[in-house]
C-alpha cells in the first residue's frame, strides 16, 4: 500500500511542474520576445571640410625608428591606396618626397642666402634630389636636426617643417592646390618582460574542456607605431588639422614576426581613424530594439 | 448631494477615459512593433516615422524612445539620438538594455566629439 501511495505523491509535483512549464511556454509563445538585436551602421561626418579640394597629395613623411621598414615609403603607399578606394578625392601619383632631407636642407641654408631674394615664380619646390635650393622663409633656421631619428625627441625638431607655409604653398601650386597629407611616422622596436595573464585550456579525466586564467612570466618583443598625420591646405600652405596616434603590438620573444607585417597590422588599426578625417565613415554595431 | 454628483461625474469621466487611454497605449505599441518589423527589413526612415508617432501617442513609452534613438543613430542624427536615449532612460532608468544601447552610442558620440576638438 505504501509503495503506490509514494509513487502518486512524487508524480503529482512533477505533473504540476510540467503544467506550469507548459503554461509558461505558452505564455512566452503568445507574448513573443520583447527585444530584438539589430545591426546598425552609424555614419560619421568627416572632420575636415574637403569640398574645396578635388585632389589629394600624400607627399611623404618624416620617418624614423627601425631600419627594417621604410616607414616613409610604406606609409605613403598605404595611405594612397586607401584613399583611392575609400575617398572621393582623386589621388595624385607623384614622387615621394624624402622630407628628412628637405628639412635638413632647409636648416642648413645659411642666413646669408637671404640676399639671393625670393625664388622666381614658377620655380619648382625645393627638392634635394634635383638640387633645388630653398627660398626665403623656407628654412628651419638655427635648428640642429639629428641625423638619425630613433625616438620622439629626435623627431621633434623636424615638426617645424610643417609650419613652413611658404614651402607647402609652393608644393600646392605645383600640383594645382590639392589637399596635402604629410606628417611624421615613428616605427620602433619594443621588448618587455613581466607577468602576463593568459587563458590556459585543460581537459579533465572525463574529457571536459576547462579554460583557466594563468599568470605566466614572459619575455615579449614587438613594435610601436606612432604616426602623426598633418593635413595642409595646398592653396595657402597652412595646416588645417593634425592628429597623432600610438599603437603597439607584442609577441612572444620566440616568435619571429617580420617588421613589415607588424607595421601593416598596426596601420590597419589606424587607417579608419585617418580616413574619418577626410571622408564619412560608417561604424558598425548592434543595438537592442524594444517593444 | 452636490458632492455625490461631482463624484459620480468624475468617476464616469475616468471610466470613459480609461478605454481610450488603453487604446492609445495599444496604438503606440502597434506603431513600435511595425517600426521594428520595417527596421529589420532596412526601412529605417519608415521605422523612425512610426516610432516618432508612438512617442506622440504615448509620451511615457520608454521603449519607443529607445527605438527612436537607435533609428536616429543609424541615420547619423547623433544629437537627436542622444536626446531620445536620455528621454528613454528618464522614463525607465533601470532598463539595462536601454542603458547598454546608450553606452554604445556614447562611445561613438565621444569619438566624434573628440575629433571636433
Amino acid at each position: 500500500m505504501i509503495g503506490p501511495h509514494r509513487k502518486t505523491s512524487r508524480a503529482l509535483p512533477r505533473f504540476v511542474l510540467a503544467c506550469i512549464a507548459a503554461t509558461l511556454a505558452a505564455l512566452v509563445a503568445a507574448c513573443g520576445t520583447d527585444y530584438f538585436e539589430i545591426p546598425i551602421e552609424t555614419p560619421i561626418q568627416p572632420k575636415l571640410d574637403v569640398s574645396p579640394f578635388q585632389r589629394v597629395l600624400v607627399i611623404g613623411f618624416v620617418a624614423g625608428g627601425t631600419d627594417d621598414v621604410d616607414a616613409n615609403q610604406e606609409t605613403v603607399r598605404l595611405l594612397r591606396s586607401q584613399l583611392r578606394t575609400k575617398s572621393s578625392l582623386k589621388v595624385i601619383d607623384a614622387d615621394i618626397l624624402p622630407l628628412i632631407e628637405v628639412a635638413r636642407d632647409q636648416s642648413q641654408q645659411a642666413p646669408a642666402d637671404d640676399s639671393n631674394g625670393p625664388r622666381g615664380e614658377g620655380s619648382a619646390p625645393p627638392r634635394p634630389a634635383n638640387g633645388n635650393g630653398n627660398g626665403v622663409g623656407e628654412r628651419i633656421q638655427g635648428v640642429s636636426l639629428p641625423s638619425n631619428i630613433k625616438d620622439e625627441k629626435d623627431l621633434e625638431p623636424y615638426e617645424r617643417l610643417f609650419a613652413n607655409t611658404a614651402y607647402w604653398k609652393r608644393i600646392g601650386e605645383e600640383f594645382q592646390n590639392p589637399l596635402i597629407v604629410t606628417g611624421t611616422v615613428l616605427f620602433t622596436n619594443r621588448s618587455t618582460s613581466g607577468f602576463v595573464q593568459r587563458d590556459q585550456e585543460t581537459f579533465d579525466s572525463l574529457g571536459r574542456r576547462r579554460v583557466m586564467p594563468m599568470r605566466t612570466y614572459m619575455e615579449r618583443k614587438g613594435f610601436i607605431l606612432r604616426p602623426k598625420f598633418v593635413f595642409i591646405d595646398g592653396r595657402t600652405g597652412a595646416t588645417m588639422y593634425s592628429e597623432s596616434y600610438r599603437e603597439e603590438i607584442l609577441y612572444n620573444a620566440q616568435q619571429n614576426t617580420p617588421a613589415l607585417s607588424s607595421y601593416f597590422e598596426l596601420m590597419d588599426r589606424l587607417v579608419p581613424n585617418f580616413l574619418s578625417a577626410l571622408s564619412s565613415q560608417k561604424i558598425r554595431g548592434t543595438r537592442v530594439l524594444l517593444k | 448631494m452636490n458632492t455625490r454628483l461631482v463624484a459620480i461625474v468624475a468617476s464616469a469621466a475616468v471610466l470613459a477615459a480609461a478605454p481610450s487611454f488603453a487604446d492609445a497605449k495599444k496604438d503606440a505599441k502597434s506603431q513600435v512593433e511595425f517600426g521594428i518589423s520595417v527596421a529589420q527589413r532596412g526601412l529605417w526612415r519608415e521605422a523612425i516615422y512610426r516610432w516618432e508617432k508612438a512617442t506622440q501617442i504615448d509620451p511615457s513609452y520608454a521603449a519607443a524612445y529607445n527605438d527612436l534613438a537607435i533609428g536616429y543613430e543609424h541615420e547619423g542624427q547623433l544629437d537627436k539620438a542622444r536626446k531620445a536615449y536620455e528621454k528613454a532612460l528618464e522614463l525607465d532608468p533601470n532598463n539595462s538594455q536601454v542603458r547598454q544601447n546608450y553606452e554604445l552610442f556614447k562611445e561613438i558620440n565621444d569619438r566624434t566629439a573628440q575629433k571636433d576638438k
